[in-house]
């Protein structure tokens, strides 16, 4: 490959060079001048038109004979709506493309410049212009109403008995929650997401571990601090200038003694200060990090405050909100959907938009930090079937990201399974449940 | 307005802070020269990672050094090169070179005025745009490199430094520079407008001019509505990202934090990107749709058909263009039924390029062609513009634009509607205008063979794309080779490579004829494609004021070619009507 690119450049830069030598020479040709278009060129730059045509169209062809088929059957309900009008849709525009451009070449062709020929005064004709104005009006008009019928029936709201699954994204990949044996997802928060809680789902368990985890990140930052060498020597410094300051002083400004009580607590620091410095267990910080760890302590503490003040709330048919979530399935790598069932897709986001892509169901649906999304889609073939058809033993449906998310965007990804629902049943019954009861 | 003054003039007045809007059009032109070939030379470089995933190219260490080691594109550096090129592209070259050469070119010379309305204001305008220019190439070499979020910056990702490198000083100065850019195109499109309405030739009235003067008119009409609101996203962006102010910032996990901000949407800034972002690609597009009319025209030797309609269809463009940004966002969750509505205007305006696209044709039709490299590239204007233009039916239709949104489909369609039309709008009115900004002739052989590589490799690039898309590629991605289900169009990418490569040297047969012929091109005579306008009536050499003595007065609209009424095929504006002839 690199050969290749080596041989373009080479022909490149010597085709310059030719054009340059015919450039020089066609200068010489005296008399002749640029604006006048000699009759041969004429005839050849006609020609070319007619030759680009066929060589154009016969391209476009080739393409759509070698990849018409860039998608296997829809593996969706609405895919295969949706697949019907794009067929429509291709079908007219291809029409139009190949008439219109036939048109433009010919006409380009045809029509070259004669010098025994006057063109054709021609500058307007109402009833031409009429036409073409009002027949791609007509026939936007039906692909309008065309696809809003598909886009309505796609976007409707989802069936009462749908099964509902969370896609949530994140820096570079997937996660999918199921709502377990309670058919209802546990509230979540993005505050108190950690490791062991990466979907931040709300529960008293997952509050506390979240606290834990802050307070602990707190109070080694402020060990940090609290121990800088700098720090703690100008401190010090300080703290003598003030107890040593009465005898230092001059000058007519009234510095009263200090209180015993005062001078009590200043050198109880002081001797603090002096014990950590002789315990040498001091940590030494530029001053943009002293400043940044500082910032953080306090950004740390009012992420611990919004997680004091989330209150729990009323959810009625007897039910605690905060262990909703426990039941919650968190499924990485790949997810199973059952076959004819309608699923309705929630999406989350915990950082950037990223955007859920599966091209073999037609489906697609951005994730917004901030703002849940959704998108309905009954599989209609399963895996195995797939395969069948597709003679691919290999075979995986894909959920894609399709927003730039970041430098591993392209290998953000997950496999997807469509089961039959006794597969189905049997693969989610396997699936671990997020808090179990028994711990 | 002095416009025969005779005094020396400095170096610096003359060719840096100049008043004069030739001058000044060339500096624009100039300069998008050099931001386009940076673009390109980007576009190339990381296509070579795209056909051939994970080879290792020398060129590519060369020019790139550590972003890319051993020779293979860094993935960060990718979509910094994405970013950057999308960027320069869009704004540098096809908004502000397009417009602010054959706008500043152009509008004065074609509606007989001495220069601009304000000459420092547009020299105010050039400047504010060489410095955004050099901001955003000095923001490649920053820390963590130039933004690198895609060319429409959407945050969380372009919000947060720790999204990704690009989001740090390199975002920054993104925004800095298109700050500045979009005071430059005000500057400019307010002068544009201020000139065309006021400073029009005696009998000159609105329904004479060219279609290219209409065309500016509107663009900078719209340019002045939109690009107001694309600042406010970007102060905003910049307060969200410095100030801790969250706009578009909500409900946020990100480098082991939760971030403070809740409440704002990063939906929001999409609204108020796409707001710009849609009349942005007329505002790119109508000055080529104008150049090519001129030329169309000019070397058919026949009136373009149904100037009337022509004007028309640009400003029922320009009004769409405003009510159809949220189709870029069919998928972010909106309203479903607010989606409907913007699929019924979206598709609106498919009827007035459409009546554009038949009048081309006609004016074709019964003509008499020359094949002036300029019409060449404007013939192939209206087959791109038409090309990429029925693609878009199927991106404005939601149902079919959740497959393809984001894809390859998409990359394909906006290059050819936008990118090829406009590039070949641009080279088009060069190669016809070159004599009159510079006072010689361009290559006529030279340009042949520059338009036809440019033309097949400008298809055999974008073309293919629209298979790559609608089998799920997404766009943006720095390596697509390693899913299977991609296996049967991955052999495409090479093609387009390779395409792309040929394409961009062919340039550089352009750039030797431009070059060349600035200074040894056969010298010009005053009106060589015999055409109707005012410019044409301009001495060869430049003078300060364009007309030695007064003002030309107009007595006839811009398109009487043939007119069956006089003997020559062309009827110069300034010629009085014959006895019993009616005005057109
Ligand atoms: C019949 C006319 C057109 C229709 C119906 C149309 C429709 C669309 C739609 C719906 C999208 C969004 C696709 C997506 O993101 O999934 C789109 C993208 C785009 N279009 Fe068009 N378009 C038309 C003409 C144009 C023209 C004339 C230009 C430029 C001059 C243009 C430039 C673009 C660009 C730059 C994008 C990509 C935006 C991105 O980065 O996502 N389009 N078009
Ligand atoms: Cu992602
Ligand atoms: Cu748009």
């Amino acid at each position: 490959m690199k050969l290749l690119i080596l041989l373009v450049i080479v022909v490149g830069v010597i085709a310059v060079a030719q054009l340059a030598k015919i450039y020089q020479l066609s200068a010489r040709l005296r008399g002749h001048r640029e604006e006048e278009i000699s009759e041969a060129d004429t005839k050849l730059q006609g020609s070319l038109w007619i030759v680009f045509m066929f060589v154009f169209f016969g391209m476009t062809i080739w393409q759509f004979v070698r990849y018409g088929d860039y998608l296997p059957p829809s593996a969706s309900l609405h895919g295969k709506s949706v697949d019907t009008l794009m067929n429509y849709n291709l079908a007219l525009i291809i029409f139009v493309f190949f008439v219109v451009n036939t048109l433009l070449f010919v006409f380009a062709y045809k029509y070259r410049y004669n010098k025994n020929r006057k063109a054709k005064f021609f500058p307007h004709d109402t009833r031409l212009e009429l036409i073409w104005t009002v027949i791609p009006s007509i026939v936007l008009a039906v692909i309008i109403i065309y696809g809003l019928q598909t886009w309505t029936v796609m976007t409707g709201p989802a069936s009462a008995d749908a099964i509902r699954i969370e896609l949530y994204s994140k820096q570079f990949d997937w996660t999918a929650r199921y709502s377990g044996d309670n058919d209802e997802f546990g509230a979540t928060d993005f505050n108190l997401i950690t490791s062991s809680n990466p979907l931040g789902i709300v529960t008293q368990e997952g509050i506390d571990a979240a606290l834990v985890k802050i307070d602990g990140k707190i109070s080694k930052l402020n060990n940090e601090l609290k121990s800088e060498k700098g720090h703690l020597l100008a401190e010090k410094k300080e703290l003598e200038s003030a107890l040593h300051g009465g005898e230092h002083s001059h000058g007519d400004h009234d510095n009263h003694e200090i209180s015993a009580e005062k001078k009590a607590h200043l050198t109880n620091r002081l001797q603090l200060i002096d014990d950590v410095l002789e315990s040498g267990k001091t940590t030494i910080l530029s001053e943009a990090a002293y400043e940044a760890k500082s910032d953080k302590v306090y950004r740390l503490e009012r992420h611990r405050q919004r997680i004091l003040e989330l209150s729990s709330y009323e959810l009625g048919r007897g039910i605690d909100p905060w262990s909703v979530g426990k039941d919650d399935k968190i499924v990485k790598g790949e997810f199973h959907i059952p076959l004819g069932r309608e699923i309705e897709f929630v999406f989350r986001s915990r950082d950037v938009i990223h955007s859920a892509l599966m091209p073999h169901f037609r489906a697609q649906m951005n994730t917004v930090p901030g703002l849940p999304t959704r998108f309905k889609v009954t599989p209609v073939i399963t895996t195995d079937s797939m395969r069948t058809i597709l003679d691919d033993p290999n075979f995986n449906y894909i959920l894609l990201c399709n927003k730039i998310c970041g430098s591993a965007h392209f290998n953000m990804k997950m496999d997807i399974v469509v089961d039959t629902e006794a597969e189905y049943d049997e693969w989610l019954n396997n699936q671990k449940v997020y808090i179990s009861e028994k711990n | 307005m002095e416009g025969h003054s005779h005094h020396k003039e400095s170096f610096v007045s003359k060719y840096i802070f100049t008043h004069d809007h030739k001058m000044i059009s060339k500096q624009f032109l100039i300069t998008a020269i050099v931001m386009g070939v940076t673009g390109v030379t980007m576009s190339v470089l990381f296509r070579l990672q795209l056909g051939w995933p994970g080879e290792s190219f020398v060129i590519l260490e060369t020019f790139l050094g550590k972003w890319a080691p051993g020779g293979v594109l860094d993935r960060n550096a990718y979509l910094a090169l994405v970013t950057i090129h999308g960027t320069i592209m869009v704004f540098f070259v096809l908004t502000a070179g397009l417009s602010g050469t054959f706008s500043n070119l152009l509008i004065p010379l074609q509606i007989g005025a001495r220069d601009m309305a304000s000459g420092f204001l547009n020299m105010l305008s050039y400047w504010f745009f060489a410095i955004s220019c050099v901001i955003m190439i000095f923001s490649l070499f920053v820390e963590g490199g130039a933004a690198s979020a895609g060319w429409t910056v959407y945050p969380p990702l372009s919000a947060l430094p720790q999204a990704m490198p690009g989001s740090g000083m390199g975002m920054t100065l993104w925004l800095l520079s298109m700050t500045l850019f979009v005071v430059s195109s005000l500057l400019g499109s307010l002068n544009y407008i201020v000139t065309i309405i006021n400073l029009r030739t005696k009998g000159l009235s609105m329904t004479r001019l060219p279609l290219t003067i209409w065309a500016f008119l509107i663009t900078a009409i719209v340019g002045v509505l939109s690009f107001p609101v694309l600042v406010s996203a970007v102060v905003l962006l910049m307060m969200d990202r410095m100030m801790g102010t969250a706009f578009f910032l909500s409900d946020i996990f990100i480098g082991g934090e939760a971030l403070d901000a809740t409440g704002g949407s990063p939906i929001l800034y999409q609204h108020l990107f796409w707001f710009l972002g849609h009349p942005e690609v007329y505002i790119v597009l109508l000055p080529a749709l104008g150049i090519s009319s001129e030329v169309i025209s000019t070397n058919s030797r026949k009136p373009i058909f149904g100037y009337k309609a022509m004007i028309g269809s640009m400003m029922a463009i320009g009004f769409l263009s405003f009510i159809v940004w949220a189709h870029h966002m069919f998928v972010t969750g909106m309203n479903p039924f607010l989606g409907s509505v913007f699929v019924f205007t979206t598709l609106l305006i498919a009827i007035p390029s459409a009546v554009k696209a038949f009048n081309y044709i006609t004016t074709l039709w019964k003509g008499n062609i020359r094949f002036t490299p300029a019409m060449l590239f404007s013939i192939a204007l209206v087959s791109t513009f038409l090309t990429g233009g029925l693609t878009g039916i199927i991106l404005a239709d939601s149902a079919l634009d959740v497959t393809v949104h984001d894809t390859y489909f998409v990359v394909g369609h906006f290059h050819i509607v936008m990118g090829l039309s406009a590039i070949f709008g641009m080279f088009s009115g060069v190669y016809h205008w070159f004599s009159k900004m510079f006072g010689r002739m361009m290559n006529t052989k030279m340009g042949y063979a520059h338009f036809w590589i440019t033309l097949v490799c400008g298809y055999g690039v974008f073309f293919p794309m629209h298979f790559v898309g609608l089998a799920g590629a997404p766009r943006r991605y720095y390596d697509s080779s390693h899913f299977d289900f991609l296996d049967k169009v991955m052999d495409l990418q090479p093609i387009i490579s390779t395409f792309a490569i040929i394409g961009s040297l062919a340039q550089l047969i352009f750039l030797f004829n431009f070059f060349y012929s600035i200074f040894r091109g056969q010298k010009a005579v005053q009106n060589p494609w015999k055409a109707n306008t005012l410019e044409w009536t301009t001495p060869v050499e430049h003078i300060h004021g364009n007309w030695p003595g007064a003002l030309p007065e107009v007595h006839r609209w811009a398109y009487d070619y043939s007119n069956p009424a006089h003997d020559e095929d062309f009827v110069l504006q300034t010629t009085p009507l014959k006895d019993g002839e009616v005005a057109h």
